[in-house]
């Protein structure tokens, strides 16, 4: 990743469900605030780290983004194009250049089609190439997620999570794309498996030049796999940097409290940890604390943070959300 | 002096339409009072299923313990009746379980829910069970524990609904607490709040505790001895140290080599593990792990090996010597 | 810590060699574990076979060949059912009757399922105003009685249609008008369990996935959603068809069903309406061909119902 070419632009972008009530006319009585105003850029070639836990807003965010939900607010522009203000079938159209792999290996494959039909869906949905040429390109997919192409015609029940996840991930190929969402694409598989999916996906980008963004919520993995990464919190992001830089100087408290939460598969490094251990628990969606919403459970939250911090430039592509760091 | 448990040769297996699924292949180890075990590996590989054995939960039929001791202060638990053995869950040894919504009665109150293990096992008047219930839902960090004592389950966040799960298993001050993957399914930082909540009571209550999971990086915190399981057999054993600081099993190394660290950066690839875990169906003679196995020989494929000794407190089932490559 | 790996790992099958069981031979398996819903297969089969081969040794004229001079004779070796209150002989009429009865059973479900299934897909999948109109609709057509639909859609219909003529055989317009009269009468049961369907398996992770992908609406609906809820309409379908036969047999036997000389096993038990004590053999075997097909059919429905749980196909 050595382009500052930005492929996509996400400003202040927000995803509110809305709670409704009532029989026969529905009003809205509050919302889920599950983004609520994020901003990153993307560089072409670079994996970008989106990490959080659960009920952060990551997958909706990454979901969002690809204007699989309409968003509440905001703008998405892909490679200059807006795509909050495309019509309907030219966004049709550019997706064929942003794809998505899903957690789920189970779920995300049609298990009453051949694997054959769910590879080459995306070449029949753009019109890529005669029926030959598909075929042609499905086993070539294959091949290049090491699947024997001799299985074209099985269903997805008579493989495994990792072999499905490999098909989802021939899927999201097949057309060629430039940018691909990875939503969680490991955590649903063993151990051993994650490493193969991994390093299948970083000499896929390698090879083809993608741009990844990585929703995940395994911090070692996204250490390794990442080049950026952006820590979210509540539907917002909390801190953005350097892999490195946010690993080994994290700016944010919850950054620090997160990281120093990650257990090491080493008994001396462990047996040496300060960890900093959280109070409570994350507060609901649909009523965050106001201003910055991570001050109820803050070690260091003080009187200003009340207010909604600012995004603040620490200088080498380091930022953070917090009064007080 | 005895050890407080000693699992010896468990074998438990399934017969199911498909056939025989071999689950847990004659494992055997000890633990001793006040320590902490983990128990690592895979899913499928029978970990879950062989304290399911200890505990007398596994059903029979499909299930069936063929073979096997479980001495509990000498006391062989396997041949206990029914009967027996519930006086002995919840009591002696407890256990606490992956998921803790469909471990936890979703119509009967939480505080209920832990004064039932405290009027059934111990006896104890209503008034007093419900008293000490409260006691116990605040010594596990539940904040305002008389109000949350009323609570449904529904009503807990995951990370709490465990934390309440562990108060149930401790109510009794049980000798041993098991638990199958506590936190496998909760965010990071919950995770380390209860695996230090964990750890101060095994302190307080001078427990022993077995821990189930798939994550190195807990064990490594948490257990002072392991095991690493594969195919229902156990491949390494021995104290957390040296197993980390010099895995001996193929296995073992291979895992550790792939997993990324936080606290590392890293430019390589990671290790992998090429192939699939085996079908327990038809387990072929030999080595379980032969046929991913990096260091293969002829004779893993011919001869299972046991566990031998190959330091004061580590021991592997291994036909090969990793450092050099060729059969010990 | 050095380690020595020797040589290279040898290449490894990645997936299993033989294929496992296909969804349909898994669905086979467990529909065999149904004694009671072979034995259905096996009776309808048979019935079917009646109803066909019998063309073989009577011809139609023959089961609609009147002899007054032979009228309400019983059973015997001529006329092994006996003869009806124009002499037509019962054997043969019970099998042309069960042509069309089971003629129209299908039929009537071929309609009611692509209603059912369209409106219920549609309505499930869209969601929003759509869901409420077609919903409306649906519960109103609940609401009205079918009977009183039936006849009175039977009554303005019948004798308006012409026969038709198809391979050879003469069918009075009004099994048309029944065939439609059911089916449009009994698909709302279908939608509400098809809209249910579609209601949950449209969040479906393969859903969004195909979505991702750009693939249109209707093929979302059409080539993903569809085949996955095919379990609950199959299901459906086949009790259906039951439910179409027995429907047949009460229009037929209030008089404003198929008319004759046409035969269904209903409207041979309107002729036997006044002999019932005095010419059993008049509905006793009509009647005892209706039971059998229907019991047969819910057998094959429960068996199918088992045999389609989708916990046990999504692996």
């Amino acid at each position: 990743m050595n382009s500052n070419q930005v492929l996509v632009r996400v400003e202040h972008l927000k995803k509110h469900f809305p709670i409704t009530r009532g029989i026969l006319f529905q009003r809205q009585v509050g919302a889920v605030k599950a983004v609520d105003g994020i901003t990153f850029d993307i560089y072409r070639g670079e994996t970008l780290g989106l990490v959080g836990e659960s009920g952060c807003g990551k997958t909706t965010a990454g979901r969002t983004l690809l204007q699989l939900y309409l968003p509440t607010e905001g703008r998405v522009t892909f490679d200059g194009a807006d795509l909050t203000a495309l019509k309907k079938e030219e966004l049709r159209r550019m997706r064929r250049r942003m794809q998505m792999i899903f957690q789920d290996p189970y779920a995300s494959l049609n298990a009453r089609m051949t694997i054959a039909r769910i590879i080459s869906e995306p070449l029949r949905v753009h019109h890529m190439g005669s029926h030959e040429e598909q075929i042609e390109r499905v086993q070539e997919l294959l091949h290049v997620v090491r699947l024997n192409p001799r299985f074209i015609n099985r269903y997805p029940h008579e493989f495994s999570g990792g072999q499905r996840q490999r098909i989802g991930i021939a899927r999201a190929l097949a057309s060629d794309p430039e940018f691909i969402v990875c939503d969680e694409p490991i955590s649903a598989l063993d151990v051993s498996i994650q490493a193969q999916v991994v390093n299948l996906l970083e000499e896929l980008q390698e090879e083809l030049g993608l741009t990844y963004l990585f929703i995940a919520h395994d911090l070692s993995m996204v250490r390794h796999i990442c080049n950026r990464v952006a820590v979210m919190y509540l539907g917002r992001i909390v801190e953005l940097a350097e892999k490195d830089e946010l690993y080994d100087h994290p700016a944010h408290p919850y950054t620090q409290a997160l990281l120093s939460a990650v257990p090491v598969p080493d008994p001396s490094v462990e047996r040496q940890r300060q960890r900093i251990i959280l109070e409570g628990d994350v507060p609901s969606p649909i009523d965050p604390p106001a201003g910055c919403h991570f001050r109820t459970r803050c070690p260091l939250a003080a009187e200003l943070c009340s207010e909604e911090p600012l995004w603040r430039d620490l200088g080498g592509g380091h930022f953070v959300a917090c009064h007080t760091s | 002096m005895t050890p407080l448990l000693e699992v010896q040769n468990l074998t438990t297996r399934f017969h199911t339409l498909d056939g025989i699924v071999h689950a847990v292949n004659g494992i055997s180890y000890t633990l001793e009072e006040g320590e902490t075990l983990g128990i690592v590996g895979e899913s499928g590989c029978g970990k879950s299923v062989s304290v399911l054995s200890i505990m007398g939960l596994i059903p029979e039929p499909p299930g069936k313990i063929a073979a096997g001791q479980v001495l509990y202060r000498g006391q062989d638990l396997l041949k206990l009746d029914e009967a027996q053995m519930q006086h002995i869950r919840g009591h002696e040894v407890a256990m606490v379980f992956q998921d803790p919504m469909t471990s936890l009665n979703p119509v009967l109150t939480v505080g209920r829910q832990i004064s039932e293990t405290l009027t059934v096992h111990l006896g104890m008047s209503e008034e007093h069970a419900c008293l000490r219930a409260v006691e116990l839902l605040g010594m596990v960090g539940i904040p305002q524990p008389d109000d949350r004592y009323g609570d449904y389950p529904h009503q807990f966040s995951g990370g709490m609904r465990q934390r309440a799960m562990i108060a149930m298993a401790l109510a009794c001050a049980p000798s041993i607490l098991i638990a199958d993957e506590p936190t496998t399914a909760l965010d990071v930082t919950i995770q380390a709040q209860i695996i230090d909540l964990v750890k101060t009571l095994r302190e307080r209550l001078g427990m022993a505790v077995i821990w189930i999971t798939h994550d190195l990086g807990v064990v490594a915190g948490l257990a002072e001895k392991m095991i690493v399981m594969y195919a229902g057999f156990i491949v390494e054993r021995g104290n957390v140290d040296d197993i980390y600081g010099n895995p001996r099993h193929p296995y073992t190394l291979a895992l550790l080599k792939s997993l990324p660290r936080v606290d590392r950066s890293s430019q390589e690839k990671l290790a992998t593990i090429p192939g699939l875990p085996p079908d327990l169906l038809g387990l072929p003679p030999g080595c379980p792990f032969a046929p991913r196995c990096a260091y293969e020989v002829e004779r893993c494929r011919q001869e299972n090996p046991q566990l031998a000794q190959i330091g004061r407190d580590h021991e592997i089932a291994c036909w090969v010597d990793v450092t050099t490559g060729r059969e010990r | 810590m050095e380690t020595a790996i020797k040589g290279s790992v040898a290449s490894i099958p990645d997936e299993s060699e033989a294929p496992p069981l296909s969804p349909g031979e898994l669905i086979w398996r467990r529909f065999r574990r149904h004694k009671m819903a072979l034995a259905g297969v096996t009776t309808l089969i048979l019935l079917i076979l009646y109803s066909l081969a019998g063309t073989l040794v009577f011809s139609e004229a023959f089961a609609n060949y009147t002899d007054t001079s032979l009228r309400l004779m019983p059973p015997s070796a001529t006329h092994p059912f006996g003869t009806d209150t124009v002499g037509r002989d019962i054997l043969a009429r019970t099998i042309y009757g069960g042509q069309i009865s089971l003629l129209i059973g299908l039929f009537a479900v071929v309609v009611e399922v692509i209603v059912g299934v369209l409106i219920g897909a549609i309505a499930g999948y869209y969601g929003g105003w759509i869901d409420a109109i077609l919903m409306r609709f649906t519960e109103a057509m609940f609401n009205i009685p079918q009977l009183f639909l039936l006849l009175v859609m039977a009554k303005f219909f019948g004798g308006k249609i012409p026969t038709i003529d198809i391979f050879g055989r003469t069918f009075s317009g009004s099994v048309v008008v029944i065939v439609f009269i059911i089916g449009l009468t009994s698909w709302m049961y279908l939608a509400r369990i098809v809209r249910a369907n579609f209601l949950s398996l449209k969040e479906r992770e393969f859903v969004l996935a195909a979505r991702t992908t750009g693939t249109k609406n209707l093929a979302i609906i059409f080539q993903h959603i569809l085949p996955n809820s095919m379990a609950p309409i199959i299901v459906s379908a086949t009790l259906s068809v039951a439910n179409a036969i027995l429907t047949e047999a009460y229009i037929s036997f209030l008089g404003l069903g198929v008319q004759p000389p046409t035969a269904t096993w209903g409207n041979m038990l309107d002729g036997a309406y006044n002999y019932i004590e005095t010419a059993p053999w008049l509905w006793i075997f009509p009647g005892m061909l209706i039971v059998l097909t229907v019991l047969s059919i819910n057998f094959v429905g429960d068996g199918l119902r088992d045999a389609l749980d989708p916990r046990t196909l999504t692996q």
